[in-house]
């Protein structure tokens, strides 16, 4: 889970999902405390599904948008 | 790259004039709270851009600079190309961007303005380490090897002056070149089955550098198989952003980190309370990281996932370690050793967050 989406190409991580910033990885200060925590729980989802899915070579997993 | 019509480079009479490209930091604009500014033009040089100018001598002008923030620059869409408008409205003869040192997002930047600029015809080079991860998307644009840090500006930019130097007289650069070269034809006395045999037999003698061809920086990773169902799996949080306990018990280092560590989750709270833990991570401001660890080490929303099935089992510590300039062969070595410890403790999955 990272913010420079193209670095970790370049590095050959195979599973990649974009964060919404460098200094909070897994976190988003812009939202209230409740939307936060639903961002942490869906980019964790996110994380899950790419672990459990085949790739040939980096490929990014984005986070769904919000409802 | 030629020179602009009607000007004679490094003739008497007509000036070379130089745009420079700063991030924020270098540009006296503010630090990380300044890493969102966009771009801004300033007359003449700023910051290491006087030395540079000093440097360069007569026959050069540093006419313009152009500041970026970090942050802009690494991540809005067209950020190159609104640098280099900028640049292109002081009617540069060259853009020289950098040092970026190890710094990734000002590399990234550095290497992605000096693209864009070539893409113009605008003759241009960059300075940065050659463990900076931006390095490769300058593309065939030249870049010279600076320090690591920015305690090595002056010896920086004493490689880089004669680099510039270069670049507007259309000569290649040579010296402290790091990244990509692009290929020139040679005429050679031997043909290939001689050079062919010359490699070999420089193998048998143990040079196992030699090369005609240097093989491409990109990883080559083969990726695990996927994990059937995390919902029964054993999963790892691991990250490169320096959570630690707040103490730093273990010295982990804000930058160039020579060591990894692990620290057990305290098994009473949902996730990392703020106050007990912090980040030591020396290339981005940590006062969010602080506020709330659950957004470097992610252990609240996990523990959540693991309740509601979507997590088998949560092994219990967390991997750490910084990112922040970490040689190259640390890092690999640091993955390796993580790799090798999670699979003993049975771990299938690790999420990673990376800043």
């Amino acid at each position: 889970m990272c913010n420079l989406v193209s670095i970790a190409r370049r590095v050959g991580a195979p599973r990649i999902v974009p964060t919404r910033g460098i200094p909070w990885p897994a976190g988003d200060p812009s939202l209230p405390p409740a939307q936060e925590a639903d961002w942490r729980e869906r980019l964790l989802r996110t994380a899950l599904a790419a672990v459990a899915t085949h790739v040939e070579g980096p490929t990014v997993f984005e986070v769904a948008a919000d409802e | 790259m030629t020179a602009p019509e009607g000007r004679s480079v490094g003739a008497a009479s007509v000036t070379v004039r130089v745009v420079h490209y700063l991030n924020q930091f270098f540009a006296g604009a503010g630090g990380e709270d300044a890493a969102g500014s966009p771009p801004a033009r300033h007359d003449g040089p700023v910051g290491p851009g006087r030395r540079l100018a000093q440097l360069l001598g007569d026959g050069f002008e540093v006419v313009a600079t152009v500041s970026c923030g970090d942050d802009w620059a690494a991540t809005t869409p067209g950020a190159a190309d609104a640098i280099v408008d900028l640049a292109a409205e002081a009617a540069p003869d060259v853009v020289v961007a950098g040092p970026a040192f190890t710094s990734g997002r000002y590399g990234l930047a550095c290497a992605r303005v000096v693209a864009a600029a070539a893409a113009r015809g605008l003759p241009a080079v960059a300075s940065m380490h050659e463990d900076n991860p931006g390095l490769d998307e300058a593309g065939a644009v030249p870049v010279v090897a600076s320090g690591p840090v920015a305690r090595h500006m002056a010896a920086s930019l004493d490689a880089l002056a004669p680099a510039v130097v270069a670049v507007a007289a259309g000569q290649p650069v040579v010296e402290h070149r790091i990244g990509k070269v692009p290929r020139v034809a040679k005429l050679s006395r031997y043909n290939a089955a001689e050079r062919a045999v010359h490699l070999l037999l420089a193998r048998l003698h143990g040079d196992t550098a030699a090369t005609e061809v240097p093989l491409p920086r990109f990883d080559s990773v083969t990726p695990a198989a996927p994990v059937a169902d995390p919902g029964h799996a054993l999963v790892a949080l691991v990250t490169e952003g320096g959570l630690v306990p707040d103490a730093n018990p273990d010295q982990l280092e804000s930058a160039r980190a020579t060591k990894w560590l692990r620290y057990g989750f305290d098994d009473h709270g949902r996730g990392l309370a703020p106050g007990r833990y912090r980040s030591v991570h020396g290339g981005f401001s940590t006062v969010a990281a602080n506020e709330d660890p659950n957004r470097i080490v992610p252990l609240d929303a996990a523990r959540r996932l693991v309740d509601q099935g979507a997590i088998g089992r949560l092994h219990g510590e967390w991997l750490v370690t910084t990112g922040n300039g970490t040689s190259v062969g640390n890092a690999r070595r640091f993955g390796v050793e993580w790799a090798g410890e999670l699979r003993r403790l049975g771990v299938q999955a690790a999420l990673l967050t990376a800043t």
